[in-house]
């Protein structure tokens, strides 16, 4: 205890080192109750064979092509939603009587089940990628659109009036002083928006079973090859978690400073 | 057509412009839809007209199979959330009570909850069988983790005024969480339970529309595979309307909590 005390290392990073020791002790557990059988090891497999399951997925799964498949579904929704969504913040912005009318149905489509109208793309475009990019435009759409409308709201009056003073015209006005100062807010739609996208790319895949990582899930599953199941599961947690990082390493990074 | 006929009454104040502009906007997606399905683009079955919906709709609300489903889903709704938010809760609570666990385990928490929670479904299968209790499961593993984060950082938010007043009574644990922390947390915390029971609706409904032999999500499936547009059509509307109208009567709670 007192050299723990001492190392300014350990001292400094105990409470993450404990969460981390409480995790790891946690799949210790499992393994020994998978290992003794009171937990049932055909529903539950060892960790470590999950963990060796890894490299079987990687190898015999073509998991990197799986990924690619479903990087290039989210990517492609990606860059939907922010081809419609900024220019649909920004017409909100400057057209007040519409932005009235519709702020109140953008929030709330924000918190509605879309992904629920799934089998309605799947009538209207088949088991295709489009269904999977519709549904994740719509689910990203609304937090780029009111984020890029609160943050074009948010821009100081005095940049206004410096703008005015310059006599800038309305295109000048939006591209030297509206666009980068609202960029900050834009930049976390964005990323809230293709964490969206992400979210419902890999669940409309695994419901239709079509496309990349999602399909590899319902596979394994079908097969009852249990460790290679809660492998593919984690590795698609992995990659959403690595997705979340750099997105919001890359927001700090872009943000102007003040 | 009324919309037209309602733009050229002189605008009495903002408030009916906006009204105006609100009916406008959905009679014109209306005649879209309409034009659409009349104009032969698309498969005439796939976008069904309005007054095939409307038939739907009657259709689908004058049976009861519709009501025995919805009573099975909303059965395994209310569960979820509870379930989830009561554990989401008591995670929450220790979350946010001290910075230890907060240091500890919150990012766990921070990162696991946008991920799609829907890829567990073959794990819950395989725990809670193929029936209503897998899908429980699921909702509630998707309701888990708004509610611990909201209350985890409802509980910091609480003046430290409170605090230091409870603890000048000397309130004991128990005491300091019902008199002290829980009220000053209300709005959060119900707001967490909102977005809490959105996710648990969307976590049962997509499990039941994966593998199941009953509720919405079931009718749902069944629909599109009998290819009975209008009555799929029908049932996404009622569900939509459903969803909307619970998430609203929450929103009212925790704004009723502000005036309060």
């Amino acid at each position: 205890m007192s050299t723990v005390a001492r190392d300014p290392f350990l001292r400094r990073w105990a409470p993450e080192l404990t969460g981390a020791a409480v995790i790891i002790c946690g799949f210790l557990l499992i393994e020994l109750l998978v290992r003794t059988a009171i937990l049932n090891p055909y529903v539950v497999p060892r960790p470590s064979d999950v963990l060796l399951a890894f490299e079987r997925i990687v190898v015999e799964e073509q998991i990197l092509s799986r990924f690619l498949v479903t990087a290039a579904e989210a990517g492609t929704a990606a860059v939907l939603v922010a081809l419609i969504g900024i220019p649909l913040g920004t017409l909100l912005q400057g057209v007040p009587l519409l932005r009235k009318a519709t702020e109140t149905w953008i929030a709330g489509m924000a918190a509605a089940p879309i992904v629920l109208i799934y089998p309605l793309f799947l009538v209207i475009f088949g088991r295709s990628p489009w269904t999977i990019i519709a549904i994740a435009v719509l689910a990203g759409l609304p937090p780029v659109a009111m984020l890029t409308l609160e943050g074009l709201s948010a821009v100081r009056p005095a940049l206004v009036d410096t703008g005015r003073s310059f006599r800038l015209s309305r295109w000048q006005m939006f591209w030297k002083i509206m666009f980068p100062a609202a960029l900050p807010s834009i930049f976390s739609g964005l990323r809230i928006g293709l964490i969206f996208a992400l979210i419902n790319v890999v669940g409309v895949e695994f419901l239709i079973n079509f496309g990349g990582l999602g399909p590899l899930i319902n596979e394994l599953a079908e097969r009852y090859d249990m460790p290679g199941t809660y492998a593919a599961i984690c590795f698609v947690v992995f990659v959403s978690i690595i997705v979340f990082v750099v997105m919001e390493r890359l927001e700090k990074w872009l943000r102007p400073v003040r | 057509m009324a919309a037209t006929g309602t733009l050229t009454i002189p605008q009495k104040s903002k408030m009916d412009a906006v009204l105006v502009l609100r009916i406008a906007i959905i009679a014109s997606l209306l005649v879209f839809w309409q034009l659409l399905s009349m104009s032969g683009l698309l498969y005439e079955d796939v976008v069904p007209g309005l007054p095939q919906i409307t038939a739907g709709l009657y259709r689908l609300l004058t049976t009861t199979e519709f009501y025995v489903n919805l009573k099975v889903t909303a059965g395994e709704i209310l569960a979820a959330s509870l379930i989830g938010g009561l554990t989401g809760m008591i995670a929450g609570l220790s979350l946010g009570g001290s910075y230890f666990m907060e240091r500890a385990f919150e990012r766990y928490f921070y990162y696991l909850g946008p991920t799609p929670k829907i890829i567990f479904f073959p794990l819950m299968i395989m725990w809670f069988g193929v029936g209503s209790g897998s899908k429980v499961a699921m909702g509630a593993v998707s309701c888990f983790f708004p509610v611990a984060l909201a209350v985890a950082a409802g509980m910091r938010r609480i003046p430290p005024i409170l605090i230091r007043v409870g603890e000048s009574f000397r309130a004991n644990r128990w005491q300091m969480l019902t008199k002290v922390h829980l009220p000053a947390m209300r709005e959060p915390v119900v707001n967490g339970f909102r977005l809490g029971f959105g996710v648990a609706l969307i976590g049962v409904l997509l499990a039941e529309t994966k593998l199941s032999n009953q509720g919405l999500g079931f009718l749902v499936i069944q629909n599109y595979q009998r290819f009975d547009m209008p009555g799929m059509y029908a049932l996404l509307i009622a569900i939509f309307v459903i969803a909307v109208a619970v998430n609203a009567a929450l929103g009212r709670l925790s704004r009723g909590g502000r005036r309060r």
